[in-house]
């Protein structure tokens, strides 16, 4: 028997709501509230059994049409770089502040997409983050936390 | 009520809200053309952008968004086919026929001006249904709340899942499983946090919303390798031909309006229903309606066909605003996004915002009368030049897309911590969208746990535990009874077809 992808995401599902409800249970209410209608893990655990309940329907029941995915045609690459790219720029944020670390974020997510386009990648990357900073700071009073930025006496 | 809509005319014509509906119907626009990127993800990535305002701003902005979201998305169905939105759909039936035989501009103007007179109608209806229902749900109690919650819960879920409810509920239920994380609200106990500080305060909205639409949808699209400014460059400015109406096609487009109103009006203010419903439904029942020999045109660029859906579709919108203003409760996903901006702002809409806060309620209303006349004005001469500035390759707006999400979120909390935790939201929804696993239920749901919970909290503590309270009030059962109906029949369909 071929288990289908559908099948499997809501297998982990049980699981999860299985999880869920095991973790509902072990939050600790209060002494005089442990008796009550209802307390802070009442309704969590009325979803732990809620999703177990569609989660174990949805494995049970036979499938209507399996749903297929071709992964040969799925560009799995970019979107891997993409996320590395974004947890970099989430990494370095804070430290190198947010002008460098944006304009490498967007400069590096055009490369990766294919743009070849030097002029337009560079265009785009750092004076439109100035230009965005500057409308935050200017317009919108929004301070931004950048030490390059503060080194270079370009912000207070 | 003549003081109210005084209220929300001086509100809603002040410059700056005029600015908002101006730049809301632009943004929405250009969004809801291209095809992949809906409204949700519009009115999230504006999310940010509100909170800088005062809240009647803010959702006059979300609602502006919203509906040119829906204006904009019936272009690339009638130009290139390529529904921006799900409830384009149908227009393309008869648009891209017309599109083809050399009458692009026509059919654009009968789309614009059939959105225009829906949106329009539709506004007039909610005028008058909304202060009136406002009064009749103050009325309502826990349990009622409770059981509406249910049946909206399950209405999404039922009409968004083309056939795949079970899917939809389980996102439903992982969208209340997430609501849950963070203190209790009634007594500050650590719920899911794991003992991690950053949960505490709980998940934020704005975070869920970005990473399930927003980063997913510019995930998906990488994913697949589609290319959603392809619409734009498709569209010639040479090929759009007259956008005049002659008498017959302005007799039959004056003919269908009022009755896709009705259709699309009702349909909108259902729990879930939505304008993808009421487009199919309207462009039905304009089919049942008409002659033999126009009826024969339907699917070949029949005037009927292309006004009917584009018409209910509008009137949709304005519909759905209807249970967000007087109940407090969303009818759909974007109606929802909405619903989770106001409660940032830290209002509750339901039947007290009538009273408690009537220049937003009314603001709201009369904003969408400017709303209407601006979409007319953008659609009709400037089409063909917005659909130019959409032709930016996806090189550079799939980052641009992904930009704004990243730095919405660390804008609103400064902590990375969020960053990541919507990096992972997102490749985790990215993936279940290629199992067609539903979002809108997700983000109703999140939106709705907070309050659900509360509902259910009083009304176990007011019945001492017992569940009498599902059935001891006529409307509380009369609701659940709905709920169920819907229920059986999801079941019975998908049964059935196995």
């Amino acid at each position: 028997m071929k288990i289908s992808s559908v099948k499997i995401i809501s297998l982990l599902f049980f699981v999860l709501s299985a999880f869920y409800l095991y973790t509902a249970n072990q939050i600790q209410v209060f002494a005089f509230d442990v008796n009550s209608p209802f307390n802070a893990k009442t309704f969590p655990i009325y979803l732990g059994y809620a999703g177990m309940f569609f989660a174990g329907l949805q494995i049970l029941l036979p499938e209507k049409s399996v749903e297929k995915v071709n992964h040969n045609v799925l560009d799995y690459k970019k979107v891997i770089y993409l996320v590395i790219i974004m947890i970099f720029y989430g990494l370095t944020i804070l430290k190198v502040g947010f002008f460098l670390s944006t304009s490498i974020f967007l400069l590096l997510s055009y490369y990766f997409l294919g743009e070849r386009r030097w002029k337009l990648m560079l265009i785009f990357s750092f004076p439109f983050v100035a230009v965005f900073m500057f409308l935050l700071h200017g317009a919108l009073n929004i301070y931004l936390r950048d030490p390059l930025l503060k080194y270079l006496g370009i912000i207070g | 009520m003549i003081e109210g809509i005084l209220i929300g005319l001086n509100t809603a014509l002040s410059l700056k809200n005029i600015l908002m509906v101006v730049m809301g119907c632009f943004f929405g626009t250009i969004i809801g053309m291209l095809p992949g990127l809906g409204p949700m993800t519009a009115i999230a990535l504006m999310i940010p952008i509100t909170y800088g305002f005062d809240p009647a701003t803010g959702l006059i902005l979300m609602a502006g968004v919203y509906y040119g979201a829906v204006f904009g998305g019936s272009t690339s169905s009638i130009l290139i086919n390529a529904p921006g939105i799900p409830g384009t759909v149908a227009t393309s039936f008869d648009g891209y026929p017309m599109a083809q035989q050399g009458k692009a501009g026509k059919a654009l103007a009968i789309a614009a001006y059939s959105s225009f007179a829906g949106g329009t109608i539709a506004a007039i209806f909610l005028l008058f249904a909304a202060p009136s229902l406002s009064k009749i749900s103050l009325s309502f109690r826990s349990p009622d709340y409770f059981a509406l919650m249910i049946l909206g819960l399950t209405a999404v879920a039922a009409f968004s899942s083309k056939g795949q409810f079970l899917k939809a509920m389980m996102m439903a239920v992982l969208g209340l499983m997430l609501a849950c994380v963070g203190q209790d609200t009634l007594s500050d106990i650590p719920r899911f946090t794991f003992n991690n500080m950053n949960l505490s305060d709980g998940i934020s909205f704005v975070l869920v919303v970005m990473a399930t639409f927003a980063m997913s949808e510019a995930l998906t699209i990488i994913l697949r390798g589609t290319d959603p400014s392809s619409a734009a460059k498709a569209i010639s400015l040479k090929e759009l031909g007259s956008i005049k109406l002659d008498k017959d096609e302005t007799k039959k487009t004056l003919k269908t309006i009022p009755r896709s109103s009705v259709i699309g009006f009702i349909v909108g203010v259902l729990p879930g229903a939505g304008s993808t419903i009421a487009s199919f439904l309207a462009y039905g029942m304009e089919r049942n309606f008409v002659n033999k020999e126009e009826k024969e045109k339907f699917g070949k660029g029949s005037v009927h066909g292309l006004a009917a859906p584009e018409t209910a579709n509008n009137a949709a919108c304005s519909g759905s605003f209807v249970p967000l203003l007087t109940l407090g409760i969303p009818g759909s996903g974007t109606t929802a996004v909405m619903l989770g901006a106001l409660l940032g702002f830290g209002i509750q809409p339901g039947p007290r915002l009538y009273m408690t806060n009537p220049e937003i309620f009314w603001s709201v209303i009369m904003s969408m009368y400017v709303g209407m006349v601006i979409l007319l004005i953008l659609n009709l001469p400037l089409i063909p030049y917005i659909a130019r500035i959409l032709a930016v390759p996806r090189t550079f707006l799939i980052p641009m897309i992904l930009f704004f999400s990243v730095t919405g979120i660390y804008l609103m909390s400064f902590n990375t911590f969020d960053i990541f935790l919507m990096i992972g939201i997102a490749v985790v929804a990215t993936g279940l969208r290629l199992y067609k696993f539903p979002m809108p239920p997700l983000i109703l749901a999140f939106v709705l746990g907070g309050l659900m919970e509360e509902n259910l909290r009083r009304s176990l503590l007011i019945s001492d535990g017992s569940f009498n309270f599902l059935y001891d009030r006529p409307l509380t059962a009369i609701i659940l009874a709905f709920t169920i109906l819907i229920f059986s029949w999801q079941s019975y369909i998908s049964l059935k077809s196995k």
